[in-house]
């Protein structure tokens, strides 16, 4: 199996990927995520203008085998959620990069980004 | 250390999503649990199931013997004929649910569960070492040295027999719960039609050294007509569509077959046998749970073992509680089974399941949930 995990893109232990966009980021879960957790049937998001803090449990992505929190991996405000997944959460499998991002957060303590594992630590943390 | 089935490397060239079940390293997935599930539902899966057990019973008081220990009536099968039953404790409760095979006048066949075969074998030989003329029947199990696939689904039987050329009767023509001697490339092997899908299908069991060769032949027979190689996510999806139940959910020790509405299996009428006693009771008076079967009123967040059922109007304690729930890939909606009170057991009964904290509405539903059109 070869692994999907894209270099300019930073990455939670718990498998959660952050793109950074100046004090914003977007928020998905890895190829890795979805291909443990088979297809994704629903996808249950933050409201927007929740405050949510690094590490704290704010969606779940159901699987037809299983129920899985989605823990956000920065602190901030949800200024925006994937909506396009309401009708579609199969997209978290097959575009868990772009299409099948999950919400966006205004970050209180974009400090924290440098905690995050580089594309090269994470491809190790989930190499076989 | 995880068990391994014969098949293990099979799945590996597949490129199988393997995960652990009952002891066991099995297939979740190879291309996907709802592409799997459709292909079953609409041509043909193929599923390792060489994890489950058999045990070979044989001797004059074999069938007296299973009788006893077995709930439903064993006297009814003839020879080739097999049969769901349910092995029952003295309180009535699931040691486990199988299959019971007559192959011979005096020999049959028990398919248990994976899980449940170091407990079954110890139950079984405890029980017929103290069973008056036990010493006409001998228990073996059998379960190491063989192995056994499923091939489920509405276009299997139309290419089935390409496996067994030289065989001198046709898997096609073989009845519902039926079983018989099959020769694949020199060897005997068992055919019977039955399966956990709610299609139709069969399910083949070899010795080991065979499996990988059947498992081969099989895709192989079955690629014109769109079989796939299917894991134990679909299995479960499948088996819970059909309101099949899955021991250690919808059944276990604590757990009656009346209560799990299997009572179409239990022979009250055969005569004394393990757990009767209970059983009649729960007959007669009613049992204090029902299993229900459930659809989510609108898609959402599908509903998951353990979440709890309640009244359609709230209340302060839960009317019961989900033991299978999925979505549902042929109906593309939160389904399950639950055990409710009986006040709440009835198709069309409104009801709300507790999905993290919210009240999701659900209805009760006849069983099965899906019907193959």
């Amino acid at each position: 199996m070869s692994e999907n995990v894209p270099a300019d893109l930073k990455y939670a232990k718990s498998h959660e990927w952050v793109r950074l966009e100046g004090s914003a980021a977007i928020i998905g879960i890895s190829d890795h995520a979805q291909h443990e957790l088979t297809d994704v049937v629903f996808v249950e998001l933050p409201a927007a203008g929740r405050k949510v803090a690094a590490g704290e449990a704010c969606a779940v992505v159901e699987s037809v085998k299983t129920a899985s929190d989605i823990y956000s991996p920065l602190s901030g405000e949800v200024v925006a959620v994937n909506a396009e997944l309401a009708k579609h959460p199969e997209l978290v499998n097959s575009d868990p990069y772009k299409a099948g991002w999950l919400f966006k957060l205004n970050l209180s303590q974009p400090g924290e980004a440098g905690q995050l594992l580089t594309a090269e630590s994470y491809a190790k943390q989930i190499a076989p | 250390m995880l068990k391994r089935t014969p098949l293990f490397a099979a799945h590996q060239k597949l490129g199988a999503h393997l995960v652990e079940f009952g002891g066991w390293e099995m297939p979740l997935c190879y291309s996907g649990i709802i592409e799997e599930h459709k292909a079953v539902r609409t041509a043909a899966g193929l599923f390792d199931i060489s994890h489950m057990g058999e045990f070979a019973a044989r001797g004059p008081g074999a069938a007296e013997f299973l009788n006893f220990a077995l709930t439903n009536d064993i006297r009814k099968l003839q020879k080739g004929q097999g049969q769901y039953t349910i092995l029952c404790n003295e309180r009535g409760g699931a040691v486990d649910d199988l299959y019971v095979y007559r192959i011979d006048e005096e020999e049959f066949l028990l398919v248990v569960n994976a899980s449940r075969i170091d407990a079954d074998f110890s139950w079984l030989k405890q029980h017929l070492n103290v069973f008056p003329g036990g010493g006409a029947a001998e228990l073996k199990n059998r379960s190491d040295e063989l192995a056994a696939v499923a091939v489920q689904g509405p276009k299997v039987a139309a290419f089935l027999d390409h496996c067994f050329p030289a065989s001198s009767q046709t898997a096609a023509a073989l009845p519902k719960n039926s079983i018989a001697r099959f020769n694949f490339d020199g060897s005997i092997v068992l055919v019977s039609r039955t399966g956990y899908t709610g299609e139709d299908g069969f399910e083949i069991i070899a010795d080991a050294g065979l499996i990988e060769a059947l498992w081969n032949k099989l895709l192989a027979a079955g690629q014109a007509d769109g079989i796939k190689a299917a894991g134990l996510g679909a299995r479960d999806t499948l088996r819970t569509e059909v309101c099949y139940p899955l021991y250690g959910h919808e059944l276990d020790e604590s757990i009656s077959p009346l209560e799990a509405g299997l009572g179409y299996f239990v022979a009250l009428g055969k005569g004394d046998f393990m757990g009767r006693a209970v059983l009649a009771q729960q007959k007669a008076q009613g049992t204090a749970r029902k299993l229900a079967a459930f659809k989510m009123a609108a898609r959402g967040a599908p509903p998951r073992p353990g979440y709890s059922i309640w009244s359609a109007d709230g209340g302060t304690q839960p009317a019961g509680h989900v033991t299978s729930g999925t979505q549902s890939p042929s109906l593309d909606i939160g389904i399950g089974l639950g055990l409710v009170a009986p006040e709440f057991s009835p198709a069309n009964t409104a009801v709300a399941v507790d999905v993290r904290g919210r009240r999701l509405p659900a209805m009760i539903v006849a069983r099965p949930i899906y019907r193959r059109p």
